[in-house]
């Protein structure tokens, strides 16, 4: 903010600096307001419950930390999921949403709120994303001034790509990773600009609670080091970048290393060398500027050749040695998820499981206008606007855009990481364009009133002339919340009066005409208003679905398929605490959180040999299977179908990737015999192999009831084999709409009748016991 | 070619102590602390390169502590330097809270990575065969 240290109180400027603090505070107030209620649609329109896949595992962990405390929450091992092999929870979760949400309800009943700790986790998500708002608000005022801030906090409040991770409901590591990023490049920039070890500490708090919250913390220890090599090459190294950067390498390091998931990683993976690179790095050039201090020239280059032709010597040996460690690892110290972003055909080569997720494809180019909108063209504005002046912070910002988009065109998911970086770069170009545009319009308008520029008229008469069009503006700003940074702009203009009498010669050159800066400002305004349209829509119709309950509109009014949550209950009523079922893993975190039963496989997706196991189960016909899931002591086998009511994301959609994960593993199953022709089909042409699985049967079990002919209606045409009966699996239960069937496996036979009884007067007669291997449904 | 260049070492060397006993004794203070931070650093690499690096917990807190105080050192000296125009008039004092922040969180991760072998070592038993 402008001078504001030694005004007397009642001075013009004091007041108009007093009114322009008082009026952001409250702009950013209902920035945190719209932030939190744009995120709400989907508990209008639904109901208060826990969204998607994961948030259902986060939401069982919260509640175990809940019921029993932190130190069992710590040494969690959880056998009902994975089955035989448990999961270590406390060693391979990040820690931080649960303990943030457990915090909150904790605090929340100890002050005597009861809110329900499935309450705390749905609304978790919004009031964090409040919260990130304000903190873009700190960091863009930290690069360009708080119009700018105030313009990027507004517009971040909005970004459908952050409402699509942050919905009530959607309850992420994301919902507070964000938060946590921002605010850790936030105190970076704080620690930048004022060179002071508080932020820098700060800062490497900042850092351990973003380790603690999400796997993308790697994008902070990678993104900051090249902006630090960034301002060594470009020639902007200073004292005050040392104290940013070296205690945060070290405070960070060691921070990162107590969180159980990251544990030694944080020192042994690649993802972490390029800071070490960089620490050393730093440390060479700043004693070759305190060398270059004290001595005069001449030694200078003295001491130069002599450092160069030792220390050559030594690098190369130390290189030598760090190649050989990295290169004996086969994927070079790096981890397969940073692999995969690195090198983008890695994933579907060697790990079909990563390249199968749907979050983690190439998102397409409607999807960038989808999720950012308008911003995708302020963006380029901004990055100009940031060169001139070019400073660090500024530097800091283009490179986290520029190192954003490339890493969102790699993968759909992350997007998110692009929409902070997008939304302050627009808010500094939005700022900067109204900057102009007002400016323009005050100087025309101050000149129009007076006949010549009699310098001290000209000042004594503009301040009344800006206070009165600024206060007719404010009134008919109360409603509309868009145009108020628009007045704050204009309250900000006053406070810098005393310096306009001399910028008045210099902005000659930057006034644009009158009618062209009113057309221009309300077209820009119009363009927030086209945008505020866009994200308002995006989060009522497209982000908000629990996709645990799913509507559909049709002629005889509104339909409900809740038939997810149908079987998970049937499944907690119906069957013993210890039986185990088999799902692909998709549905594994819901039926361990909902059903509350032993799972196979679920999203965590650690064991790849597991999953395939299942695969080929699935893809295996009937004996073969329920010898598979016999093994694995499989009470229950659930399936997912979406052919009654033509719900596409189900089992049969999925069958190619259990074929392509079974196939990596066991080579027996190929996925040729799948697909005819090259085509995946169900109908009549499929191949013998499909029409026999394990899949095929499970779904389509009398599917020829419902309407006779056995028409599927996700993929259009009537099924192949309509009519069979299922040998070693019984049908216990069928959802509402066909949506969700689960099977019991058939237990063995007692009595084997036939060609055994031969065999067992043969046996008396003296002959190897053959019968062992006697098929036992025969 | 080998004179003049010892010659010129010589010069170097000569012109290097001559201008750092210039400096202020408070600085030199400080920078003896750093040098005695990072030979500490440099023992405990050798050590366990001699020894091993189990527990790895201990010899990463401990050579992170060393290097961490040595670096927080070094932005004491940078923001207690007259000389250096950006930090103006906090004195000694002054940062020196702002670096006891630093340093009480430094202490405290050294206390929680040392602890941190206990909690590894409850959930992985099998890890503790010592050879």
């Amino acid at each position: 903010m402008a001078a504001v240290e030694s005004l007397p109180p009642g001075t013009p400027s004091a007041m108009r600096n007093a009114f322009g603090t008082v009026l952001s505070a409250l702009i950013l107030v209902l920035i945190g307001v719209l932030a939190f209620s744009i995120r709400l649609f989907s508990v209008i329109k639904y109901e208060s419950v826990i969204h998607e896949f994961d948030p259902y595992f986060n939401y069982r962990v919260t509640q175990f930390l809940s019921k029993n405390g932190i130190y069992e929450f710590w040494n969690w091992f959880d056998d009902r999921t994975w089955y035989p092999l448990g999961r270590v929870i406390g060693g391979t979760v990040y820690p931080g949403l649960t303990l943030t949400a457990g915090t909150i309800w904790w605090v929340l009943n100890a002050i005597n709120i009861p809110l329900s700790v499935e309450t705390v986790c749905v609304f978790t998500a919004p009031v964090f994303s409040a919260f990130a708002s304000w903190a873009t608000y700190l960091l863009t005022k930290e690069v360009k001034g708080s119009g700018a801030g105030l313009a990027a906090a507004a517009l971040l409040a909005m970004v459908p790509s952050y409402i699509s991770r942050s919905v009530a409901g959607s309850y992420d590591n994301e919902a507070v990773a964000i938060f946590a990023l921002i605010f850790t490049f936030y105190l970076y920039i704080k620690t930048l600009n004022t060179g002071s070890l508080f932020y820098a500490t700060l800062n490497a708090i900042a850092y351990f609670y973003m380790v603690c919250s999400w796997g993308g913390y790697t994008f902070i220890i990678n993104l900051i080091p090249m902006h630090v090599l960034l301002c060594i090459v470009t020639g902007r190294y200073s004292p005050r970048l040392y104290i940013a950067y070296a205690p945060l390498v070290v405070l960070g390091t060691l921070l990162a290393a107590l969180v159980p998931v990251v544990g030694f990683n944080a020192v042994l993976t690649s993802e972490h060398f390029a800071s070490f690179l960089v620490f050393i790095i730093i440390h060479v050039v700043a004693l070759v500027y305190y060398i270059k201090g004290i001595l005069t020239p001449k030694m200078f280059k003295v001491a130069v050749t002599l450092v160069v032709s030792i220390g050559l010597v030594v690098c190369l040996i130390v290189v030598a040695v760090l190649v050989a460690l990295v290169a004996s690892s086969p994927t070079g110290g790096w981890s397969g998820r940073s692999l995969s972003l690195l090198d983008p055909t890695y994933a579907s080569k060697y790990i079909p499981i990563i390249a199968s997720v749907s979050e983690h494809q190439p998102p397409t180019w409607p999807s960038y206008f989808m999720d950012i909108n308008v911003l995708a063209f302020l963006v380029p504005a901004g990055i100009i606007a940031c060169f001139s002046p070019l400073s660090d912070a500024s530097s800091f910002v283009v490179l986290y855009i520029v190192m954003s988009v490339y890493f969102s065109g790699v993968m759909v998911r992350l997007m998110l990481v692009l929409a902070p970086a997008a939304c302050i770069m627009s808010g500094i170009a939005l700022s900067q364009a109204f900057d102009v545009f007002t400016g323009s319009i005050k100087y025309q308008l101050s000149s129009k009133s007076k006949d010549d520029a009699e310098d001290n008229t000209s000042t004594k008469n503009a301040p009344k002339d800006d206070a009165s069009s600024g206060k007719a503006d404010k009134g008919e700003e109360v409603a509309k919340e868009r145009l108020s940074k628009k007045g704050k702009k204009k309250e900000r203009e006053p406070a810098e009066k005393p310096s306009v009498k001399s910028k008045i010669v210099k902005k000659k050159a930057l006034v644009l005409p009158l009618e062209a800066s009113i057309v221009a400002l309300l077209l820009l305004i119009m363009l927030g208003a086209f945008y505020v349209i866009h994200c308002v829509w995006a989060a009522a119709e497209a982000y908000s679905a629990p996709s645990i309950v799913l509507t559909s509109q049709s002629h005889d009014g509104l339909h409900v398929f809740d038939d997810f949550r149908e079987s998970y209950a049937w499944l907690s009523h119906n069957t013993d605490v210890d039986d185990k079922v088999a799902s692909w893993w998709d549905y594994g975190y819901q039926t361990t959180a909902m059903a509350n039963r032993t799972v196979i496989v679920d999203n965590n997706t650690w064991n790849n040999t597991h999953i395939a196991t299942v695969g080929t189960a699935m893809s295996s016909p009937e004996k073969a299977a329920w010898e598979i899931f016999n093994s694995l002591d499989v009470k229950y086998v659930l399936v997912v179908f979406g052919g009654v009511i033509g719900y596409p994301s189900d089992d049969i959609n999925k069958f190619l990737w259990m074929v392509r994960i079974g196939g990596g593993e066991f080579p027996h199953i190929k996925e040729a015999d799948y697909l005819r022709d090259g085509q995946y089909r169900i109908d009549s042409e499929a191949t013998p192999t499909m029409l026999n699985c394990l899949m095929y049967k499970l779904c389509y079990y009398r599917f020829v009831e419902t309407d006779g002919k056995g028409y599927d209606r996700v993929r259009r045409t009537e099924i192949g084999k309509k009519h069979f009966k299922l040998t070693h699996f019984e049908e216990v239960f069928t959802s509402h709409h066909w949506m969700v069937r689960i099977y019991k496996l058939k237990p063995q036979k007692n009595r084997i009748r036939g060609r055994v009884k031969k065999l067992k007067q043969k046996t008396t007669s003296g002959v190897s016991s053959k019968s062992v291997k006697k098929n036992p449904w025969m | 070619m080998v004179k003049s260049t010892s010659k010129d070492a010589q010069d170097l060397f000569r012109s290097l102590h001559s201008a750092y006993s210039a400096t202020p004794t408070n600085l030199k203070i400080i920078d003896m602390y750093v040098v005695f931070a990072v030979f500490t650093a440099l023992i405990q690499v050798a050590y366990m390169a001699l020894v091993g690096s189990f527990p790895f917990n201990s010899f990463l807190s401990g050579v992170l502590s060393c290097v961490g105080t040595a670096v927080l050192a070094v932005c004491l000296r940078i923001q207690v330097n007259k000389e250096n125009k950006e930090f103006k008039g906090l004195g000694f004092a002054g940062e020196f809270d702002s670096r006891q922040y630093a340093l009480v969180l430094l202490g405290l991760v050294h206390r929680d990575c040392e602890l941190g072998m206990g909690i590894n070592w409850s959930l992985f038993p099998t890890a503790n065969t010592i050879n």
